[in-house]
């Protein structure tokens, strides 16, 4: 497969296996232009919206902030800083719905904006990035709070110092899940912002080349960016076929480059780097205007919401007032997804804010997207190995994962799998495949965790029982010595007077014991009892239960029964 | 706003077991009618015997299994099975063999391991093996195409040979059935004829036998328009093509008056129908595509060893059995390469 490229050249681009040409629905959202957002009344943000450790709040309930300063942060090597979207008050600091798969709630900084959205000193720009070297500018993207904003949100800090030389750099603009547009309206409306981040990161990384990536079905996204290459940068803007999941780091690795990442293995390990055009554009914000990251572009689509569109919206956004701002609900949805149809999660409430890592909210109508009927049997058709982006047989891993066989699960290359959801998408027998892997996943985890701590437990009482028989071979060596010591002394002066000895010893001892249990029971009886020191009032109460209880004793028999009944 | 939680894929999904059964059954119906057209009335009446009691047998396990009756009805994979047994046995078949056969079929060999999906034979081939060396004769007595007869028997007079067993007085059993081409094949050869004087006969077709041969035709337009539409894979039935063909090509070069060139092989029998629709059974079948193609070959070759030097003159029942017994190994030894997992170009 060749593709026009830049300077008349032509590009060899890979296939990866499988993939789905899946309904794009991207017009719902893709015609409206992008609209600012009001503030909201107040913004929730979460201290874990990155991969890593979580971030520590920096400010008390109470205290007034500023826009862009820096809220929350961790010394770990792998974490990324918070920072407050707009001026206001910290109202609190608690635990609060967030977007995450498991429903579960998540520590979260409430500030309640003042209205004046007044910036705070922000760190000087750097303008002139090629003369600055690649360690300040990872600073910078690290204080700038930047983490992957395709979904993965890994700290990008991290991922740009890889320790390897780098021979491609990706810039991911494929954006192949259905519905969701906000990389390509990104991409339509500052085209520069992007050209700019790629440029930084191609600097930072000296990589041979940089390779815009985008599907062919956002043509003006191509030309955009296209049309702002130089002649003499390494920069090049490339069309790829739309196949899902095209935007997967793997798989769009395969597509540009034919190498794979080794199983378990990092991109770097093979000469790339992959960094999503939103994170490219907000790396370009925070070198070039040394703005932190605390809003992104949201995709607000599906046919349960009223007017659909893109939205940039701050950090924080509750979904509702999002969702308010689009029009509000319409057609009575019965689901919210935070993501993409394929590997977004479900919401159960839209009470939970925008984070770095949301790109879209999709509310559909049941008919749009209805739920899946009841699961049939598998009947062994290998539709989800045909499409499988891994190459991965998915119904052996089905079968083994029902049967909890982990040990055999992960032998068919369980920890491959990119949970994306072609398989689950064309089974004929509807069965929640992907469910099924992550079960087998997070079991493999639980055991490998059991199984480290009984390794652990098990040292312990190696230990203990090798330091037992270290005591038990000094008593026993010291029993020895004593023994010998007493051998050596002559028998004669034992046999003496040995009745009369032991008569004494015997009874000083039975003495001392007597002796010990008086002082004993002495002390028993001078510590307190429950009750002595009563008051008037519980002596009486006791008096009473006394009485009653002495009442009890000399009633009838067929009263105490009648009271039973 | 509440809302309900799933897990993702939240699409709607374009398969469903029951709109690929369906598939098949549609493949299935221009070789059924050829079918009936040429070999008369006792066809139909074996479909229709065949799904009734399929059917009814399905609905009796899942009520003895107490679980829902419907669903297994209308995934319509009892009625796939009714019909593979019933366009593969003779058109004058007593009705009880038909029933029992699919009382093999769908209690012992697909409900008993637990439902579709479960199966590790295929049910019609197992009750078609079952009857034929419990019942050779019944199963070997099959009637000459109607080009070939000057007057057929009607319907009613199948009806009565089937359920009652009585013959219009004028006839014999013998006068009206006859050996299937395959078999006439194999006798003659036996009694060292040559090919081209055995297929002086009038029996015989441009391939095959008369008639025959346009039946597989027309199984053969069905079992391609499923490849089309994806319903099977092309691997096992090209596989099982290829290996027939080209071990009848070896011997017929070797000894073309001894062995039938290779399109006989094609078109006789349940060459054909078991490419496309016998050993394409997805539970059965090996499910790596690298494994199909084995699992494809295998069958074919069996296929051509079976009928040449075994005991039985067809033998697509015996070598989809062989073969689904190996299928788990062959899928096990076929594991594709995973992501990531070496042999691609890196660095």
């Amino acid at each position: 497969m060749y593709v026009e490229a830049k300077r008349g050249e032509s590009r060899e681009l890979w296939k990866f296996h499988g993939g789905l040409h899946l309904p794009e629905h991207k017009e719902i959202s893709r015609t409206q232009p992008t609209r600012q957002t009001n503030l909201p009344k107040c913004l929730v943000l979460p201290l874990h919206q990155h991969i890593g450790v979580p971030a520590q709040p920096l400010i008390e309930v109470g205290q007034h902030v500023l826009k862009g300063q820096k809220i929350a942060d961790a010394s770990a090597p792998v974490t990324a800083p918070l920072h407050a979207p707009t001026s206001g008050t910290v109202l609190e600091i608690c635990d609060h719905p967030i977007p995450h798969p498991s429903g579960l709630p998540g520590q979260c900084i409430v500030i309640e904006p003042d209205g004046r959205d007044e910036w705070g000193e922000l760190p000087l720009p750097i303008t002139n990035y090629l003369s600055a070297e690649a360690k300040t500018l990872r600073e910078r993207i690290r204080e700038s709070g930047i983490v992957g904003m395709g979904g993965a949100t890994f700290p990008s800090a991290v991922k740009l110092n890889p320790g390897k030389p780098i021979k491609t750099l990706i810039i991911n603009g494929a954006e192949c899940e259905p519905y969701i547009t906000c990389d390509d309206r990104l991409m339509q409306d500052d085209p520069e912002r992007v050209m700019a981040g790629a440029r930084i990161l191609q600097h930072m990384l000296q990589s041979e080349e940089c390779l815009i990536a985008i599907e062919d079905n956002k043509s003006e996204a191509i030309l955009a960016l296209h049309n702002l290459v130089q002649d003499d940068e390494p920069i090049e803007v490339i069309r790829i076929p739309a196949l899902y999941p095209s935007g997967g780091e793997k798989q769009l690795i395969r597509i540009l480059t034919g190498r794979e990442v080794p199983s378990s293995g990092l991109p770097a390990q093979v000469g790339v780097i992959c960094h999503n055009v939103a994170t490219a554009a907000a790396i370009a914000d925070a070198v070039l205007e040394g703005k932190p990251l605390i809003s992104r572009l949201v995709t607000i689509t599906g046919e349960g919401i009223r007017e659909p569109g893109n939205f940039q919206a701050m950090i924080g956004t509750p979904a509702s007032e999002l969702i308010a701002q689009a029009g509000g609900y319409q057609n009575n949805p019965q689901q919210l997804i935070m993501g993409g149809p394929m590997m977004g999660f479900d919401l159960a409430t839209d009470a939970i804010p925008i984070t770095k890592g949301s790109n879209c909210l999709l509310c559909p109508t049941p008919e749009e997207l209805p739920r899946p009927e009841a699961a049939q049997a598998c009947i062994r058709c290998g539709r989800c190995a045909d499409v499988c982006p891994a190459n991965l047989l998915p119904q052996q891993m089905y079968w083994y994962s029902r049967a909890k066989d982990l040990e055999k699960v992960q032998d068919y290359n369980l920890f491959d799998c990119i949970e994306c959801g072609c398989c689950s998408h064309v089974c004929p027998s509807h069965i929640p495949l992907v469910q099924y892997y992550r079960f087998a996943k997070h079991e493999s985890w639980a055991q490998e965790q059991e199984r480290r701590e009984s390794e652990h437990a098990k040292q312990r009482h190696d230990a203990r029982v090798a330091r037992l028989e270290r005591l038990e071979a000094a008593r026993k060596a010291r029993l020895r010595k004593k023994k010998e010591a007493l051998d050596k002394k002559p028998p004669a002066k034992k046999a003496a007077k040995p009745e009369a000895s032991d008569k004494e010893s015997k009874q000083a001892a039975i003495e001392a014991a007597m002796k010990r249990a008086a002082e004993k029971k002495a002390k028993l009886q001078a510590q307190p009892k429950n009750t002595e020191n009563l008051t008037p009032a519980q002596q009486a109460k006791i008096e009473a239960v006394e009485q009653r209880r002495k009442a009890t004793q000399e009633s009838t028999p067929e009263h105490e029964t009648e009271q039973q009944s | 706003m509440e809302f309900q939680t799933h897990s993702s894929p939240h699409t709607s999904r374009p398969n469903r077991v029951d709109k690929v059964m369906l598939q098949v059954v549609m493949a299935l119906i221009p070789g059924t009618i050829a079918l009936v057209f040429y070999f008369g009335w006792g066809v139909l009446l074996n479909v229709i015997l065949a799904v009734a009691s399929a059917a009814a047998f399905e609905a009796l396990v899942m009520k003895l299994r107490k679980r829902p009756v419907l669903p297994p009805l209308f995934d319509l994979s009892a009625v796939v099975t009714a019909l593979l047994f019933a366009v593969a046995i003779p058109p004058l078949l007593p009705w009880w063999l038909v029933v029992l056969g699919m009382a093999f079929a769908i209690i012992m060999v697909k409900q008993m391991y637990g439902g579709l999906g479960y199966n590790p034979f295929n049910p019609a081939m197992a009750a078609y093996v079952l009857l034929l060396i419990s019942y050779p004769v019944e199963m070997t007595s099959w009637l000459p195409p109607q080009l070939l007869v000057e007057q057929s028997l009607s319907l009613g007079e199948i009806l009565s040979f089937k359920f009652v067993g009585t013959l219009p007085v004028d006839l014999t059993l013998d006068a009206i059935t006859m050996a299937t081409p395959l078999d006439e094949m194999r006798t003659k050869l036996d009694l060292n004829q040559m090919i081209s004087e055995i297929r002086t006969s009038p029996l015989w077709g441009d391939f095959g036998g008369q008639g025959w041969e346009w039946v597989g035709n027309w199984f053969l337009m069905g079992g391609i328009w499923m490849v089309y539409k994806r319903t099977i894979t092309w691997q096992i039935p090209l596989a099982f093509l290829t290996g027939l063909v080209g071990m009848a090509t070896l011997f017929w070069l070797f000894d073309p008056e001894s062995f039938p060139f290779p399109l006989f092989h094609v078109f006789s029998g349940g060459a054909i129908l078991g490419a496309f629709f016998i050993a394409t059974d997805p539970v059965t079948a090996s499910t790596t595509r690298a494994g199909q193609l084995i699992y494809g070959a295998a069958i074919g070759v069996l296929v051509y060893i079976i009928r040449t030097w075994g005991g039985y003159p067809d033998a697509v029942a015996f070598a989809v059995l062989l073969m689904n017994m190996a299928a788990p190994t062959i899928d096990y030894y076929t594991r594709p390469r995973v992501y990531g997992h070496g042999g691609a170009k890196n660095g």
